[in-house]
């Protein structure tokens, strides 16, 4: 399996829907791990960091819970591949912005990732589309219980697992949930949520996560306290106290617009809706906004004949990287860019 | 125009003084700074810098043995550390214990003690890793000197360590 293959297939947490997925787009957890005995990567001397990526590699490769995963070696990746998995969720900036020897081990569902020589030694991730926390969970435990098994972890009976930066210290774990919350930018109600969720300790990012603002409909939730909580109770909180409230939000902000200025929200779903089918250029940023009003018309009933399936692959593929790899790999220029997506979108949405 | 200095009558004045005499008379006198220094004028030069410092190191004694703080594995300082805010090696949590734990308290809300998952192996801990780390460090600077009897000296002890 290489780039290509990867870009052939929907990708997981775009694909089906899963509990909640009108409103929880997906959810993620991923555990940071370092080796024992190796200094962490910004100390690391070159020989060391090879030495860590070929040792790490081979286990990955080796493992039995590892079949069915592909290692890419991101030093010898070009650029525009290294893009495509970046917006495709599997790799972070940092990862394909470092220098040295890295790469990435991706599941053939694209569900389960893991980086190597990243901000630290392993970054391991699993996805899933809506809801699905304690799913997760369970699955990811059980791929560090089977990296363990083979590669002794820089452990400290008093501070947990270790890690390069102290706030991931203690379980490593980042859980987080994709959110599609329209109605609470609409009503400008988004604030309050934004602000409660800081209170509870929670940091909230845009769509591409870490670094990345929070502009648009779209919103990462994860949390920040690692140390002193178990991975199970961080779970179960999302699962039982932070999601639910978001989702209860949400929903109370959605039938409030469909109670009182259903034909101004009806508008808009039509305009975006309208857009999409007819432009004959777009920018990234326009297309995002209505396909998250047009999604929004979909999950509230207001568009009948648009299967969410076709939007999540929109998502992904007007993305400026997916477009260059899907016509042939060349540059384009944001121009060409802007007119190919236009194109891209009329296609699937059916008309000309 | 500088007004010339009243000794060498060359170079502009720029030290400008007023002695005021016992009789209460003011007596000004306009000097370059070659002429002010050898007449010995000149006020002491005053090392700000060495009595702030001073005084920081009288009045916080912990802030700065803190912000002198080396890992002793990976050479990281602590000072390095919150300039970059990622650390060096694993021991740098036992050399920064002092200086790292109200840092990890902050960012946690208040916890310092792991709860949750461990490794299920026995001996993840181990009390080789520094050694491991040291001993690789020098086998890098072993290969940079190209001493490489050393090298393999350490390289075997290394593997010793790593398979026990």
């Amino acid at each position: 399996m290489n780039v290509n293959d990867i870009m052939s297939k929907p990708g997981c947490w775009l694909g089906e829907a899963g509990p909640l997925s009108d409103i929880v787009i997906s959810s993620r957890i991923r555990l940071a791990r370092n080796v024992a005995g190796y200094p962490f990567l910004s100390r690391a001397t070159h020989s060391q960091r090879n030495d860590l990526a070929k040792f790490l590699r081979e286990r990955l490769e080796g493992s039995r819970f590892q079949s069915g995963f592909t290692y890419l070696d991101v030093d010898e990746l070009d650029e525009l591949s290294c893009q495509v998995l970046v917006e495709r969720h599997l790799v972070s900036r940092q990862l394909v912005e470092a220098k040295g020897a890295r790469g990435v081990s991706v599941s053939d569902a694209q569900n389960t990732v893991v980086m190597v020589n990243e901000e630290d030694h392993l970054r391991m991730h699993v996805v899933g589309p809506g809801m699905q926390l304690d799913e997760l969970w369970t699955v990811v435990n059980e791929l560090d219980d089977s990296i363990e098994s083979e590669v002794d972890y820089a452990f400290h009976p008093r501070y947990g697992y270790l890690t390069a930066c102290p706030t991931n210290v203690g379980s490593g774990i980042r859980v987080s949930v994709m959110l599609h919350l329209p109605a609470l930018k609409l009503t400008g109600e988004i604030e309050r949520v934004l602000r409660a969720a800081k209170d509870m300790n929670l940091a909230v990012r845009g769509l591409f996560g870490e670094g990345t603002e929070a502009t648009g409909d779209f919103f990462q939730v994860s949390n920040q306290v690692t140390l002193g909580r178990a991975e199970k109770e961080i779970v179960s909180e999302f699962r039982s106290t932070i999601v639910p409230r978001i989702v209860e939000y949400e929903r109370m902000a959605r039938q409030a617009l469909l109670d009182e200025k259903s034909r101004a929200l009806d508008d808009r779903i039509f305009r975006s809706y309208g857009t999409l089918r007819h432009a004959r250029t777009i920018s990234s940023e326009e297309t995002l906004l209505h396909l998250s009003h047009l999604r929004l018309g979909v999950h509230i009933g207001r568009i009948k004949d648009v299967p969410v399936t076709v939007l999540n692959e929109l998502f992904l593929e007007t993305q400026p990287a997916h477009l260059q790899k899907m016509h042939g790999g060349g540059k384009l220029t944001g121009e060409q860019r802007s007119a190919a997506r236009a194109d891209l979108t009329r296609q699937k949405l059916g008309n000309a | 125009m500088h007004p010339s200095c009243q000794l060498c009558h060359e170079q502009p004045a720029t030290v400008h003084l007023t002695n005021i005499l016992d009789g209460g008379e003011k007596r000004e006198r306009h000097l370059c700074d070659a002429c002010a220094e050898k007449e010995g004028v000149l006020p002491k030069p005053v090392n700000v810098m060495a009595q702030l410092s001073a005084f920081v190191e009288t009045s916080k004694g912990s802030a700065q043995q803190v912000a002198g703080l080396t890992c002793p594995q990976c050479k990281l300082s602590f000072v390095e550390f919150r300039n970059k805010g990622v650390l060096g090696c694993p021991g740098d949590y036992d050399a920064f214990a002092k200086a790292l734990v109200p840092l990890i308290e902050r960012a946690h809300q208040g916890a310092s003690h792991h709860v949750g998952k461990t490794p299920r192996r026995l001996g993840v801990a181990r009390s080789t890793d520094g050694d491991l780390i040291r001993l690789r460090r020098e086998l890098t600077r072993a290969v940079d000197d190209e001493r490489f009897e050393d090298a393999a000296q350490l390289r075997d002890t290394i593997r010793s360590l790593e398979t026990t």
